[in-house]
This record gives C-alpha cells, structure tokens and sequence, in this order.
C-alpha cells in the first residue's frame, strides 16, 4: 500500500501530469496515507495492552482460602 | 481545505507553526505530570485502591459473614445485626437482593481487613458522605485495608443497578470510638 | 473507471455526489433523527424522574425507560449518523462512487432490524438490565440478538467506507492523500471496527448464556471486554464530531488546518490510544492490577488526550486564521464576533467544541484519575460527564452538520430559519445544565441508575444532603430546556426534509468515462505562511488554567476520605 499516486501530483511547481515526482515520501507520511496499516494498529494496540493484558490479570487472582 | 485534499502533496515536511509547537509540548508536559500524579499518590497519598482479591462463591464467603456475625453480634437494629470485630481482624460485607448485610461497627483510627462481595447480580458500594466508591462482583472478595478516620453514622447506597428493588439497597455503618 | 452511476455536481461546493451514497445518507441520517426524538423523549422522561417534586414514573418504568434512554441515544441515534458521516467522508468528499451500495443496503437494513428488536425487548419489560446489561443479571435472548444484528450492520458499513476508500485511490478520484475530514472519518471508522469486534466477543457468548447454551459468564470478563465495546463505542463519537468540527470549519470559512501534520498526528493518537480509556470503568474493580489501570486509564501516558488538546487548539485556530486571511484582524477575538453566530451549523459547532472540551474533556481526564475515580464511580458524576461528551459534544455537533446537509444533500431550504437560529443555544444550554448538575450531584455521593434518592422505601434509610435535591431540579429544568432544543430540532429537520422549498437540483447526469474531479470552489491560499492564531492561544490557555485548577482541587477532595490501601 505504498503511495505512488504522485503522478497526479500538485507540486508548486507543477510536474506534467504523468512525470512522477522523484522527491521520496516521508515514512510517517506513508503510514499516515494507509488506512489498512493504520487500522490493523488500532485493533492490535488496545486488543493487546487493554483485552489480553486485562484478561490475564483476571485469569491470575488466586482462590480464596 | 479540510475537505479537500492536502495542497501541499509532501505535507509531512512542512515546518509546524510556533503557536502549535508551544501547545503541543505544553500539553504533552501537562499529560506527564497526570501520569506520574498517580505513580506519586501510590508511593506518597493514602488512598489508593489495593489490588488484593479472591476468587470465591457466594456459599463460601456467606460463610465466613456468618462466622463473623457470631463471633462479633453486639445487638440488632431492624432485623439486622450490628457488628464490633476487634480492630485489625478481617471483616466481612455481603451484599445482596437488596441490603448491605450486616451492620458494621469500626473504631475510629482502627485498622481493619474489609471484605467485600456480591451473593447474586452486581452492586456497587457506595459509603456516603465520605464518598467511596467500588464496585462488587459475585464470585470476587474484594479486600480493603481502611482506617476510618472519623466518628458517626454511615449510610451505604447501592450505586450499581441491581433490579426492581436497586433504590431501597441500603446498609449502615458505625464509625465509634475506643470504648 | 467507467461507470454509469448517476451523480449530481453540488452547486454549491463543487462535489460530486452519487445517487447511491446520497440516498444512504438520506436513509442513515432519517433513521438516526428518529431515534434521537425517540431516545431524547426518553432521556426527557429520566429527567423528569429524578425531578423530586415531579418523580413521573414508577420504579418499573423508570429502569425500563433509561435501558431505552441508553440503548438508542447512544448507540442507535450515534451509530446510524456516523454510518451517513462515513458515506458522506469517503463517497462525497473523494468525489467517488460508493463501494457496493447493494451490500451497503444490507448493512443498513440489519441496524435497523437490531434497533427495533432491541427496543422491542426492553419495551417488553423483561429486559431492563440498562445498556451494559451485566452478567448475571438476565435480559430476553432477542435483547442481545437485535444488538449484535445492529453491530454487524455497523460493522458493514465500516468496511465499505475502507471500500470505498480503495475505489477512489484506484480510480484517481482525488489527489495526494485523502482530506483530513476523511482521515478523522477513518479514525472513526478504525475505532468503530475495534468497538463491534469487542462487543461481538463478549456479546454473543452472553446471547447464548441467555438461550441457556453457556453456563457461566464471568462477570469481571464481562466487564472488561464490554467496556472494550462500551466506552470505545463513545470514542467513536470523538473521532467522528472532531471531524464535523474540521468539516464545519471548511464549509463555512474555507477553513484549512494550520498543519496537516499536526491535525493528522492527533488522529492518529487517537487510532493508537484512544480506545484503551475503556478502562475508566475498571479503575475499582477488584484484583485488576494498578499497573494495568494506570497505563490505560492514562490512554499510554495521556497521549490520547494530547491529541485532544491539540485538536482543540487546530479546530479554532484554523476557523481564527481564515477569518484573519479575510481582514477580521483587530485585537484578540474580532475574528470570533465577526463570526456568523446566526447560522445554527455554525454556533451548533463552536457550542459542541467549547462545551466537549471544557465539561467533557476536563471531568472525563479527572474522573480517568485511578484514585481519583474512587470519589466518583457510578455516582451521578459519571453521566453527567458523558452528558457533556455525548450529548453538548457529539450531538449537538451532528445537529450543527445536519443544517448543512439539508441543503447540500436533501437539497431543501430550511423552514423556521429563525427557530433553527436559537436551537443549538437552547441545546446546548439545556445539555451544559445537565452535565454540570449532574456532575455537582455526583460530587455529593448520588447514585446514578435509582429511582428515588429519597430513599423512602429503604429499611435503613439514607439522606444525601437537601443540595441534592437541588441538583436533581436544576438538572430537570436543563432537561426541558434541552428537551425543547431537540423538539425544535426535530420539527425544524423534519419539516425542511418535507416542506422545505427545493433548492435547483444541480446538473445530473450519467458518469461518462474519466470525469476531470470537480474544484473545489473555495479559493486556494499560500500553505508557507504560518499564520499567528493569538486569540486561539489565548482560549487555550484559559482552558488549561481550568483544567490544572479542576485537577488538584479533586485531588485534595480525594485526600480527605478514609485512608485505604
């Protein structure tokens, strides 16, 4: 999902319409412009540090004596 | 515009402006004192909630209420017992369909081992006017060490819908000084 | 890219707009406005309970109505609009087709059918187990079902806003990366898919607990995971108002962010954070660890509410330049008072941004504290924030858009202009009275969810001092005031959408080929500048004051109960 639509692109100084851009795309950039990655961090994140983490501190309190 | 597309196709390079710059490191500073408040309250404040609990059934933990009632019954007010454990022994609270059972009685600055769970739906205790609140569970024995640090009549509200009969879930508990 | 999709150009802001994604907002928008008068009557009859020298219903009731109260206020009225929020962010904004508006038909049909089954079971009476309905407590198997019907009807329509969204990239309907309004969609939308994979986890073993196929629940697990879907559900809302704020913005002023980075960034805090703050329900729950609370309470050491904070400063600040590029320069606030205060998209927006962040966001961070919530849990306090967020912050700022889409997608003129003007300071009154009174009554040690803090039926009775009442009245009047702002709402809404003079139906036409996009209309300006936002600076920092201020007081109230470790 790495970006490549630069080909439409709208520079200052505007390339011809097919002539890409060489100028990289900054990496926060791309992750900023891809819903899939973002997406599977917003459920991993919370799944992990709030669902998992949360269950096993239920799964561990002990049995009353 | 908001609504359209970015102008600037490489927006990630484009410089921040002051008046955000200084908002954004006020307000990250601002989120690290809130998190290391609470740190700080654990080491230094005293009330923090303890993470001690058992898992346990309603049949066990009514048990060991009862136990207690007949080691402790001072009197009875209305149907229910009133309660005088010596200071620093475990103390139990049932609630239930719909009453906080039994009636306690602590000693002012006495610390003691409260034990709290539920017989049946979830409650939630609430000690008024002091204002503390927790929530019980069927199946969890919720254990606070508290030290109550004033005299007088408390009242316990239920504050978790527990059914038709939720508003009328009411306990008492004295806080007395050292006979 | 061919296809024979009929869309219309929007005179107005130059978008094209598809007859399929319009109707779908159409729909979604209906629906949502109907059950918001429906779960606003109930909320109205709440009110009007706890109102001490009024108390209208019997306890039977009263429990029943606020289940109602609950489930369709804030889960039907949100969920269904934020369903024509995403259509409208990604079909609409992109200038693009929707991704299977057949599928997307679907979807809309399984809320609905959710909707009304579960209301259908709580008015039946045998389910008023209120929204969280707690194991053990039962309600009727088809209380659970019609939800989980409504959250895969949810969760249909997320994806095909994703769809959506890989159909515009395919097909070049726009340019570079998507627009901020489309990204805080997004947001909503990741949210959303986190929300109703939780809810279905914890809801359809409880469904089959119901019909008798499981056995136990384990009521602490049920918490946990409900409040996954519980809370995350109302941070859907954040993602999606926030959003309506940029949206707003731009319409009216030709808004841009003052960075997209930062604006973006914030976003994606919240993508990251956001949905951990489920665990403010937890905070006095038994043998759950502090570690584990105070990391998620803090949203990851408040990163989530950095991204609040700084969204309340771009959202302003962003309106404060456009209208500085404009001339309105003098002093601090011309660019505020010069501000089209009339137009009810507007003070509906700027209302829902002021009272979100200074009731909803300062009570919500304090009450997260985890000592803190001990003065605090299930007492009045806690709806009386959400009241703030949910009601003053999210709806309040989805009326606002409403009067924009009368015109942009019914395409009707508004009726009763002069009612629509005065709406959203009634609302927003009527809401900000109720959350600070509850939140005032809660400070007292009022229960949420009870019937009648009189305590009259009590064995052991209780008396809450005679300023509760008091709260509890205040509370009742901001209720009819509130009441009133959504009554005005609905009737203003109801009878454009009816009676409204239809505005010039733009060009209508089938697709052909590669249609060039269509400009935007509203005019460009130079991205270097970096322009000053003094009064926005200047509101920011009266709010942090209050929020510094608000935090330790609760602190030093905390430090005066029983010590307890």
């Amino acid at each position: 999902m790495v970006h490549s639509d630069d080909k439409t692109g709208n520079h200052p100084e505007p390339p011809t319409e097919d002539n890409s851009e060489p100028e990289r795309i900054p990496v926060m950039q791309q992750i900023l412009d891809n819903p899939f990655l973002l997406l599977f961090l917003g459920i991993t994140i919370p799944a992990v540090f709030y669902v998992i983490w949360g269950i096993m501190e239920i799964v561990h309190i002990p049995i009353a004596k | 515009m908001s609504i359209s597309p970015p102008q600037e196709q490489l927006w990630w390079n484009e410089p921040i402006p002051k008046s955000e710059l200084i908002w954004i490191t006020t307000a990250f500073l601002w989120g690290l004192v809130m998190f290391f408040a609470m740190i700080y309250w654990h080491i230094a404040g005293e009330q923090n909630l303890s993470n001690e609990a058992y898992r346990t059934t309603p049949e066990a933990f009514a048990a060991k209420t009862e136990a207690m009632i007949a080691k402790y019954k001072v009197r009875e007010e209305g149907g229910y017992p009133v309660v005088h454990p010596l200071p620093g022994e475990d103390v139990y609270l049932i609630g239930r369909l719909w009453q906080w059972w039994p009636i306690l009685e602590l000693e002012k600055d006495q610390t003691y081992r409260l034990h709290i769970s539920s017989m049946d739906y979830m409650h939630g205790f609430s000690l008024q006017p002091v204002n503390i609140n927790l929530q019980i569970l069927p199946g969890y024995d919720m254990v606070l060490t508290v030290t109550p640090d004033k005299t007088g009549e408390l009242g316990i509200v239920c504050n978790e819908f527990c059914g038709i009969g939720h508003h009328t879930m009411l306990g008492r508990l004295y806080v007395v000084d050292h006979p | 890219m061919a296809t024979n999709e009929q869309y219309r150009i929007c005179p107005a802001t130059g978008l094209r707009i598809y007859r399929s994604a319009e109707n779908l907002i159409k729909a979604n928008a209906v629906v949502a406005v109907v059950f918001l008068a429906v779960g606003g009557l109930f909320g109205f009859m709440v009110a009007m309970t706890r109102w001490k020298a009024i108390h209208l219903l019997p306890a039977k009731w009263f429990y029943l109505v606020l289940t109602a109260h609950g489930l369709d206020v804030l889960v039907v009225w949100i969920i269904f609009f934020e369903m024509a929020v995403l259509y409208f962010a990604s079909a609409v904004l992109l200038n693009c087709r929707l991704a299977t508006p057949k599928l997307a038909w679907t979807g809309f049909a399984l809320m609905l059918i959710g909707a009304v089954v579960t209301n259908i079971a709580v008015l039946q009476g045998g389910s008023s187990v209120m929204f969280t309905s707690y194991v053990p407590m039962r309600a009727a198997p088809h209380f659970y079902l019609g939800i989980i019907l409504f959250a895969v009807g949810a969760l249909i329509g997320c994806f095909i806003f994703l769809g959506t969204l890989i159909i515009a990239k395919q097909e070049r309907t726009y340019k570079g990366s998507i627009p901020l309004v489309t990204f805080g969609a997004l947001t909503a939308a990741i949210i959303a898919i986190f929300t109703i994979a939780t809810g279905a986890i914890i809801l359809i073993p409880t469904f089959l607990w119901s019909l008798g196929y499981i056995s136990h629940i384990d009521p602490l697990v049920y918490r946990t995971i409900w409040w996954a879907f519980g809370h995350s559900s109302q941070q859907i809302n954040v993602a999606a108002h926030i959003s309506i704020w940029y949206l707003i913005a731009a319409v009216i002023f030709g808004a841009k962010p003052l960075s997209e980075k930062v604006s973006r960034f914030a976003f994606l805090l919240y993508i990251l954070f956001l949905q951990l703050a489920s665990a403010h329900h937890l905070l006095v729950d038994p043998g759950i660890s502090s570690e584990w609370k105070i990391f998620n309470t803090s949203y990851a050491m408040y990163l989530a509410v950095l991204g609040s904070m700084i969204h309340g400063l771009t959202v302003p600040g962003s309106i404060e330049a456009a209208q500085r590029r404009k001339g309105y320069n003098n002093g601090l606030f011309e660019w505020l008072r010069k501000a089209p205060w009339g137009n009810p998209a507007f003070s509906g927006m700027f209302l829902s941004l002021i009272l979100f962040g200074f009731l909803g966001g300062i009570s919500g961070v304090v009450m997260g504290v985890e000592q803190i919530n001990l003065i605090m849990h299930n007492t009045l306090y806690v709806p009386g924030h959400f009241h703030a967020t949910v009601v003053a912050g999210t709806t309040l700022a989805f009326m606002a858009v409403t009067y924009l889409l009368i015109p942009l997608i019914f395409q009707r003129e508004l009726i009763l202009p002069g009612w629509a003007r005065v709406q959203p300071y009634l609302f927003g009154l009527g809401a900000g009275g109720i959350s600070v009174f509850m939140m005032g009554a809660g400070t007292l040690g009022v229960p949420r969810r009870h019937w009648d803090i009189s305590m009259a039926d009590a064995q052991l009775p209780y008396d809450f001092p005679g300023a509760a009442n008091l709260m509890m009245g205040l509370n009742g009047m901001s209720a009819v005031l509130a009441t009133l702002g959504g009554f005005i709402f609905i009737v203003v809404v109801v009878g454009s959408l009816l009676f409204g003079k239809r505005i010039a139906v733009g060009t209508t036409e089938a697709a052909s080929g590669s249609g060039q996009p269509a400009a935007s209309a509203v005019g460009r300006y130079g991205s270097a500048e970096a322009p000053a936002v003094p009064g926005t600076l200047a509101m920011v920092g009266v709010f942090f004051i209050t929020f510094i201020l608000y935090y330790f007081v609760n602190w030093k109230y905390l430090a005066e109960i029983w010590p307890l470790r």
